[in-house]
């Protein structure tokens, strides 16, 4: 089942550049999303064997991030087919700047998300931190061509900033894969193969100061790729350069498959009983990261550089609630999987204002609910799900954070954490409700424009599964979060 | 045997001071090379049984990669590229030479504090090791053209890998072999996006990629 | 201090000039010419010594002290070195520091000369001469400085002694970088190409010369016999760290050091015929790749 989840990708990327037709192209592109969904939703039923030796298999963490990684990409694939198609051919006139412009071939476009979705599969299902380590090094290699879509200079300009910070950062994460490697070689016997229950097993024979001195390293190459400030440099660029339904998968899926080697990090230290060093120093970079975003957030001009800093943002939630620990771990996932789901929806929306309003400014949208009545109401179903408002998923989860922190007695993380989230709800009310309300700049005569279904239907279908989590979470997947919260000590 | 390996080390310092101190693109292509080379030497050098296939099959293969391919690749990006041949740094060459100094200086103190990861390899290693990423670091950040944030990065990951072969072993081979294939589509990527920003940008200085900001100009 | 212990220091007063006129024989071999007669320096020094100088009216006592006292920190310092094993004439520990700034007290002499002629030629060079020595100093004190530090003391002829063909064997590479930085140190110091042309007469491009252009008769013998003995004395550290012959007999160690002094004058002989001089600017990067590798040579022996 885990060579299914792999290869299925890597055979539709292979095959995408075989095709001669577009339409053909978006349909297998489709066909391969469910397929990959499918199989992914088969693990919940049944649990896969692990494959070569134990260095790939599916363990609770692992799973989670993998099913919410399947579910974007399936609703950015149905979305993909009516963007694409919106696509005009040839060259086309940039929004803000008028100059003539062409794209990426579709075919490198279409192979280049499978290649992600591939690299993306293989970090959620490795459990030797090298593997790890290449999946997250060739998801940066396969997002680089997304990014750069559009072919003008901002874009470029984006693409070259993520392609070299993520891969210094990543550099950094090799080295502390060899300074785990030092760490795991004891002395007292053979030295610790790097896969993941092993260490977890001779967590007691590890040295101390060379895991401490991996861990830092982890957190700060991962971080880079995860978007923990000060790393977070190539996030708003990248996500608001990239064509919506890349941003979505970027913000939604990349972000988390970052985290996730930093969890597994974590999950050794803290079976080498140093969990207390780690955790200072993730709710340290929560914090930092929320505040950096709260700065940034306020007076955004741009919409979709908007939703990046609150990517930054929700990465700082996720990291703070793990660093806090216990009941905050379990919130940290639950978050981790809300504000996929919310965030992705959201760049999905913004890509429909974006083609109707031609303009990446907040200033020049207004009345979106009445131009693009269904975008609209999803465009604001999302702020209030990425706020943390009730009944929306994103308020459990925060509030299980917050109350973390109390237990704990610490008031003073609690007081930054409410005051920040305060500052960025109204940052973003101003500028999402903004956009949402009011008439339209020039007036058009069209009202309430009827707009096609895939364009609508993944991003209401991501909104509806974070209500639904908000109200009432289903067994089998609290006992998922629980489990792999419970992994990380 | 630690006398091959300590040799091997300390040119290895050395090409690194070339490479803070050289002005050429040229040169610095050619002696991030001749790294390459030292590395692949580096891992026969520090190879602990004669007999084994193994480390003269990894030296082959970083010497290909490092000291042939990723030059010639990032050569033909200079050369279609066609940029001017002098780098510009934002630091001084003799402000360079002497913060590289000071890094070595750091490193080797480093080195000292962290506890000895393999007691059969040299001493040098660690504070080697540490001393080529800082250098490499330091290119990436004080050099403008984009290239020369390849080639920094490129010496990062010597610097890494010299770590990983002086204080590691036992690694299987196929994850070694990985993590290079890893590395060689980084650096093809990278050169198609040079390519790209040569031809969209007219030149390849970093310093005038300033478009993209938060607060309106 | 026994009748041996004057080798060294009768060696380089007498065959000082005998390197320059083997290296300006060797450029004209490599040129394709006859050359000068090998003596020829000794003949020039004679032929100054029976000219009359003339002094200007705007310089004062210092312009003509400049040349003596050049000349006579030279030979003070030619009694510190040692030679082919054997111990110089006055050794005593931290003679190397003594050394080091009795080379500066006379390159000090000869800059204030410049500088009191008034011209701006003078100044100009005196201005070059002086950044070049600042930057080649730190190359050469702590090259030296990691030779101290791996033999154990701070006297040049046991420093030197210390450098034998077991002790290259098994710390080759702070031997070699000392060696590497004293050669640029070497070249900068007697102002050799690529740091100075010594052949060049243009102004614009002088820095020894040009210190020099003023005076005449027995104040240029001095100079010029200075200048020959300056080159032998760093000739001699650096031959008595690279070439580390002791067979035991004391002469034929001294013979080889002498066939290792005349070996580096066709050396650099060879050099000159085949470089061209460094851009002036250029030339303070040299400086500080030698300062590195002293640098470098003196890390690896403190750790």
């Amino acid at each position: 089942m885990i060579a299914a989840l792999l290869l299925i990708p890597v055979l539709g990327a292979v095959v995408a550049y075989a095709l001669r037709s577009n339409a053909h192209r978006r349909a297998m592109l489709v066909a391969v999303a469910f397929a990959h969904a499918a199989v992914a939703g088969g693990t919940w039923a049944s649990e896969p064997s692990p494959w070569w030796g134990g260095w790939l298999a599916l363990d609770a963490p692992g799973r989670l991030f993998l099913s919410v990684t399947s579910a974007l990409f399936l609703a950015a694939a149905l979305y993909g087919v009516a963007a694409l198609r919106r696509e005009l051919p040839g060259e086309r006139e940039d929004f803000e700047e008028g100059f003539l412009f062409d794209n990426a071939p579709e075919a490198t476009f279409t192979a280049c998300l499978l290649l992600f979705l591939a690299a993306m599969t293989l970090v959620t299902v490795s459990q030797s931190f090298v593997l790890l380590w290449v999946g997250i090094e060739a998801t940066t290699l396969a997002s680089a061509p997304l990014i750069y879509f559009h072919r003008h200079h901002r874009s470029l300009e984006a693409a070259w900033k993520y392609l070299l910070i993520c891969s210094v950062g990543i550099a950094l994460a090799l080295l502390g894969n060899f300074f785990l490697a030092v760490a795991a070689s004891g002395g007292r016997g053979a030295p610790v193969p790097l896969v993941l229950p092993d260490l977890l097993r001779a967590a007691g024979t590890l040295d101390v100061a060379w895991l401490k001195a991996a861990f830092l390293l982890f957190l700060v190459g991962y971080g880079t790729k995860m978007g923990l400030a000060p790393l977070h440099a190539w996030l708003p660029d990248a996500h608001s350069e990239a064509p919506s339904l890349v941003s979505a998968l970027l913000s939604g899926a990349l972000l988390n498959c970052a985290l996730l080697g930093i969890v597994r990090a974590q999950q050794v230290c803290a079976a080498a009983g140093q969990a207390a060093f780690g955790q200072e120093l993730l709710v340290g970079f929560g914090l930092l990261s929320m505040a950096v975003a709260a700065v940034f957030i306020a007076g955004q001009a741009d919409y979709k550089r908007m939703l990046a800093y609150s990517s930054v943002e929700h990465m700082g939630i996720l990291t703070l609630g793990i660093g806090l620990g216990g009941g905050g771990t379990f919130g940290g996932m639950l978050h981790a999987v809300n504000h996929s789901l919310t965030k992705a929806a959201l760049f999905l929306v913004a890509g429909n204002i974006l083609a109707e309003y031609r303009s990446k400014s907040t200033a020049d949208v207004r009345g979106v609910l009445r131009v693009l009545p269904v975008s609209g109401m999803l465009w604001v179903a999302g702020f209030l799900a990425i706020t943390g408002t009730p009944p929306f998923g994103s308020f459990l989860s925060e509030l299980t954070i917050l109350k973390a922190a109390l237990d704990q007695g610490r008031t003073g993380v609690a007081v930054a954490y409410l005051a920040l989230l305060g500052v960025i709800f109204v940052g973003m009310a101003t500028a999402v409700l903004g956009m949402a309300q009011g008439a339209p700049r020039d007036a058009r005569g069209v009202r309430g424009r009827r707009e096609p279904l895939l364009s609508v239907v993944p991003a209401g279908a991501l909104i509806a599964v974070v209500l639904l989590l908000g109200v009432y979470v289903p067994p089998v997947v609290h006992s998922v979060i629980a489990e792999a919260a419970r992994a990380l000590g | 045997m630690s006398d091959g390996v300590d040799a091997v080390l300390i040119c290895i310092v050395l090409t690194s001071f070339v490479l803070v101190g050289a002005s050429r693109l040229g040169t610095c292509i050619r002696v991030v090379a001749l790294q390459g080379v030292l590395l692949g030497v580096l891992t026969l050098a520090a190879a602990e049984s004669v007999l084994s296939l193994r480390a003269p099959l990894l030296a082959l293969t970083i010497v290909g990669l490092k000291g042939a391919a990723f030059p010639w690749l990032l050569s033909r990006a200079v050369r279609d590229a066609d940029v001017r041949r002098e780098i510009e740094p934002f630091v001084g060459y003799k402000v360079s030479l002497l913060l590289a100094t000071l890094a070595l200086a750091a490193s080797l103190w480093l080195g000292a504090r962290l506890p000895r990861p393999n007691p059969a390899m040299s001493a040098l290693v660690v504070p080697v090791a540490l001393f080529t990423i800082q250098v490499g670091l330091f290119i990436i950040i004080s050099r403008k053209k984009a290239l020369t944030q390849v080639l920094g990065y490129l010496v990062m990951e010597n610097g890494i890998y010299a770590f990983g072969v002086g204080a590691v072993e036992g690694t299987p081979m196929l994850l070694e072999l990985a993590v290079l294939l890893d590395l060689l589509v980084a650096v093809f990527v990278m050169g198609i996006t040079l390519f790209h920003i040569r031809r969209e940008f007219n030149h390849i200085d970093t310093d005038q990629l300033v478009a993209l900001r938060d607060w309106v100009r | 201090m026994s009748a041996a212990a004057a080798v060294p220091a009768l060696l380089a007063l007498a065959l000082a000039p005998l390197l320059l006129g083997v290296t300006s024989r060797t450029k004209a071999v490599m040129a394709g010419r006859v050359g000068r007669p090998l003596l020829q320096p000794y003949f020039d020094v004679l032929k100054l010594m029976r000219k009359g100088a003339v002094y200007s009216r705007t310089t004062t006592w210092v312009f003509r002290a400049g040349p003596v006292v050049g000349l006579a920190s030279m030979i003070l310092a030619a009694a510190l070195v040692p030679f082919g094993g054997v111990p110089a004439l006055v050794a005593f520990p931290g003679d190397v520091l003594l050394f080091v700034y009795l080379l500066a007290v006379g390159r000090f002499f000869t800059v204030v000369a410049a500088l009191d002629t008034g011209s701006s030629f003078e100044g100009m060079g005196a201005s070059r001469e002086v950044t070049f020595a600042a930057l080649a100093e730190p190359a050469l004190l702590l090259g030296l400085a990691a030779v101290a530090r791996g033999t154990g003391s701070l006297s040049l002829s046991t420093m030197l002694a210390g450098a034998t063909g077991p002790v290259w064997a098994e710390s080759a590479p702070v031997l070699a970088l000392v060696a590497a930085a004293l050669v640029v140190v070497f070249l900068a110091e007697n102002g050799r190409i690529p740091v100075d042309d010594p052949a060049t007469h243009l102004e614009l491009t002088m820095i020894h010369e040009v210190m020099v252009l003023d005076h005449g008769g027995p104040d240029l013998a001095f100079i010029l016999y200075g200048a020959t003995l300056k080159l032998w004395l760093l000739g001699a550290l650096l031959v008595g760290l690279a070439v580390p012959i002791h067979t035991g007999n004391a002469w034929l160690d001294v013979a080889a050091a002498t066939a290792g002094m005349v070996a580096l004058a066709v050396l650099l002989g060879l050099v000159e015929s085949q470089m061209a001089r460094l851009r002036l600017v250029h030339v303070p990067n040299l400086m500080v790749g030698a300062t590195v590798l002293s640098v470098l040579a003196l890390l690896l022996t403190v750790r």
